[in-house]
């Protein structure tokens, strides 16, 4: 696992997609930062954070679109399958590169913090805890762009197909509210992001919220485990 | 050693693979040969863990690939069709990766150098493998499974896209690995398996055709035991000389080859050698023997007779149940 994670690492900063990704997460961020922080005179960054969710729907499959979908393609996937390493540690050391990534993205508010706190007492424990929030739902938005790089070759197809349901994830409580089934409705609006997102941009941080993010992202990496052991079996 | 026992395989409905059996015993290079789309490959994959088998099994060194992967793979070095290498990074850093992955403990720089000595890539060590040409990029291929000492290599087509120097270059090289690796290299190639390989394995449409050293499979091909034998001197003399020889079933003489020299084909019982008398009987008669050589098939002719026509072992079968049936008719 060490070795694939160290690999994808290496891999993502000597490519361009990496930047264009902190670029553009920068790019937001910072806009948002001007809106909420700057314009607003408060040192209150919840609003940044509550933004960036959608931000985060759209650069996160440009992250994960190539992990496995590229390894199939340029069948360095022979390689990966035949060496000595568990299916589990080759997916796990391309999720954890890529979260890495992202929360190398992530550090930009912590500046942007350190430049409120210039003028303003800052609420670092409320930083903290909205960091923390975002890692959590991140990490569950790289595994689904995980698992769908690993159902086809084509980069395209897999951040398309991440887009979709990173918007189907977003839909979930408008889902929701269109089954009169209520028992169903409600089972369909606890699977929400948005509202489990939201507490942590309120200063709450819920142990049940971040189980659910840390438990999604387990699951997904274990059907793209099955999915690679299927391929096997093709 | 590989031992391979009832291995299938299905895409779908298709069967690439249908109930092969073979074992290689360590320390043998063993040639894999067939028409393209025979089911080489995906063999190749079944037994280096990357595809799994429909039904049957594979042991590696006693260790079942699909029971113990792990285990299984640590013991194997292979080279798939196309190198799986990883165009973005550099000759260092992807062997650096592979031995990182492969969890290697023999001393990281000493190791990478020798193995880059052995295929020729030093030159190339620091330059990023998307600008390397075709032949240093399967050599590099070659260096990664070489990478850890793995004690069998499996090889598939480690020589295509190479030029004659190269090819040359890496089949002495694969010969002097079969000295301390058991080797099991695939390969259309007839020469090559010829010149490199201890044991043949020959696989059409899925399916075992020939399991067997090239000079046992030609002999058994043979079955006519043939010699192609070129005397001096009168051909009707000759021709009654041959067939005095006890043993000797039919006798052919061919057009002159050399001034007063024709080439006869001598067919036998298939129990008699004959060389030994029909040498005395010539000298005896003050002629020469200026050739002799046994009408055994070239690889070529086996493997068009194995992949064009029936496989070995149903013409056999066939064989014997021909005289059976003949038997019952008397």
């Amino acid at each position: 696992m060490k070795a694939i994670f160290r690999r994808e690492l290496v891999a993502y900063y000597t490519s361009p997609i990496v930047y264009v990704y902190l670029a553009v997460f920068t790019l937001f961020s910072g806009i948002f930062f001007q809106a909420v922080c700057l314009y607003n005179k408060t040192t209150n960054m919840g609003g940044i954070y509550d933004n960036m969710f959608s931000v985060l729907l759209f650069i996160i499959p440009i992250l994960t679109m190539r992990l496995l979908s590229e390894d199939k393609k340029y069948k360095t996937d022979q390689c990966l399958l035949t060496a000595p390493v568990s299916l589990t540690g080759i997916v796990l050391g391309k999720f954890f590169a890529a979260t890495v990534v992202f929360l190398s993205g992530m550090a930009v508010f912590f500046i942007y913090a350190f430049m409120l706190s210039i003028y303003s007492a800052v609420e670092w424990q409320l930083v903290v805890c909205y960091t923390v929030g975002m890692a959590v739902l991140g990490m569950a938005f790289i595994s689904v762009g995980l698992f769908i790089s690993s159902l086809t070759e084509s980069q395209i197809v897999s951040a398309i197909g991440s887009f979709a349901c990173m918007i189907v994830i977003y839909m979930i409580d408008m889902i929701a509210s269109f089954i009169p089934n209520k028992t169903i409705a409600s089972m369909v609006s606890s699977l929400s992001f948005l509202t489990k997102f939201y507490e942590f941009t309120y200063g709450i941080i819920n142990i049940s919220a971040i189980l659910f993010f840390v438990s999604f992202a387990a699951v997904m990496n274990f059907l793209t485990v099955k999915v690679l052991e299927k391929r096997r079996w093709g | 050693m590989i031992e391979v026992k009832n291995l299938c395989k299905y895409y779908g409905d298709k069967k690439a693979v249908d109930d092969i059996s073979f074992t290689v015993e360590d320390g043998i290079i063993l040639g894999f040969l067939g028409p393209n789309g025979a089911g080489k490959s995906t063999t190749m994959n079944m037994l280096t863990g990357y595809l799994s088998a429909t039904s049957g099994q594979a042991l590696i060194n006693g260790v079942d690939i699909l029971k113990d992967p792990i285990k299984a793979k640590e013991q194997i070095g292979y080279l798939p069709e196309i190198p799986p290498l990883y165009l973005d990074m550099t000759v260092k850093e992807y062997l650096d990766f592979i031995y990182d992955l492969k969890k290697c403990k023999s001393p990281r720089e000493e190791h990478i150098k020798q193995i880059c000595n052995l295929v020729k890539i030093t030159d190339v060590y620091e330059r990023i493998i998307k600008n390397l040409s075709k032949g240093y990029k399967q050599r590099v291929g070659l260096a990664q499974a070489l990478i850890g000492n793995p004690p069998i290599l499996i090889l598939d087509e480690p020589t295509v896209g190479l030029d004659p120097q190269q090819i040359i270059d890496i089949r002495n090289l694969i010969k002097k690995l079969g000295e301390r690796h058991t080797v099991i290299l695939s390969s259309h190639i007839l020469s090559e398996i010829q010149a490199v390989c201890d044991k043949i394995v020959i696989i059409n449409k899925g399916k075992i055709a020939a399991n067997d050293t090239a000079e046992n499979i030609s002999k058994s091909l043979s079955g006519d035991h043939r010699i192609i034998v070129r005397i001096d001197g009168s051909r009707d003399e000759n021709i009654k000389l041959i067939k005095g020889i006890s043993g000797v079933v039919e006798v052919a003489a061919d057009f002159e080859r050399e001034p007063g020299v024709f080439e006869y084909t001598i067919e036998t019982d298939g129990n008699t050698d004959i060389r030994k008398e029909l040498f005395t009987r010539v000298a005896e008669k003050n002629r020469y023997i200026l050739g002799l050589k046994s009408a055994e098939l070239t690889l070529e002719d086996i493997f068009l007779k194995v992949t064009m026509g029936e496989n070995i072992t149903t013409a056999k079968k066939e064989k014997k149940q021909e005289k059976k049936d003949d038997g019952g008719k008397k």
